[in-house]
């Protein structure tokens, strides 16, 4: 296996297959099984985003190393409606759907670095790491 | 992939594999809620130990479907969670709100039984 993974985003369908993949990258990697868990359940939620919001895009996963550690990031790209206001997109229980506003706060606790790049109508980027 | 429904006695038991889609949850929902009537079960199982990842839409749907189960009278035991699951909810800030939940298969059968029973004894205490 590559130490990059892509995968492009369009159906319900797509988000199992990039939480699969994800998760087989990071037990590669060592991640303990809990973290193998933990990065697979943060793929699913940035990837249900595109669904939602975009209806398509795509989920990155690759190996990344910070001096003698070595982590993952998950890049979730799309080129959909966008985040008018990612600080609010970050707050606990703000909610644009039918969803219960846990997703964006989740993946910022699930993971050890959160990061939004978004403007109304440009799409939105969401790249995540996770350290081992 | 749809999930297999296993009638027995009184109770409905639905084992999840690793991958699940949301149109496999949304699915289940929907025929768990019409066995329930069809059987006239009093009680359900979701048996969720294979589950990878139990995301806010997985959380949500089990929510849904253990509310709609209760509406049509019969009870809903989630069972199976596993620790690194668990663990992950927590972080996410998701909850089974109100779904009582249990260890194992075993647990949650017996979680049932005594429910049906309470329920049997307040119907003959009147």
């Amino acid at each position: 296996m590559d130490d990059e993974i892509r995968v492009s985003i369009a159906s319900d369908a797509d988000i199992v297959i990039a939480r699969q993949q994800g998760r087989a990258l990071a037990e590669k990697l060592g991640f303990s099984a809990t973290d193998q868990t933990i990065i697979a359940t943060a793929i699913s939620e940035v990837a249900r985003n595109i669904i939602k919001f975009a209806k398509h895009g795509e989920i990155i996963v690759e190996v990344i190393a910070k001096s003698s550690i070595r982590g993952i990031r998950v890049t979730a790209r799309d080129q959909g409606p966008g985040i008018a206001d990612i600080q609010l997109a970050l707050q606990d229980g703000y909610t644009t759907g039918n969803g219960l506003g846990m997703g964006l706060p989740g993946c910022k606790r699930l993971m050890d670095e959160l990061e939004i790049k978004s403007a109304k109508g440009k799409g939105t980027t969401v790249t995540m790491k996770k350290w081992a | 992939m749809e999930v297999p429904i296993l009638k027995q006695g009184d109770f409905l038991i639905a084992t999840f594999q690793a991958a699940l889609t949301d149109e496999d949850l949304l699915q289940l929902q929907d025929a768990l809620v019409a066995r329930v009537g069809r059987f006239r079960s009093r009680g359900v199982i979701v048996d969720v130990t294979a589950l990878d990842v139990m995301d806010s839409f997985a959380a949500r749907t089990l929510r849904a479907l253990a509310h709609m189960v209760r509406l049509r009278g019969a009870e809903t035991v989630i069972v199976g969670i596993q620790p690194e699951v668990a663990f992950a909810m927590v972080q996410l800030g998701l909850s089974l709100e109100g779904v009582p939940t249990a260890l194992d298969l075993e647990e949650g059968l017996a979680q049932l039984m005594k429910a049906a029973e309470r329920k049997g004894a307040t119907f003959r205490g009147r």
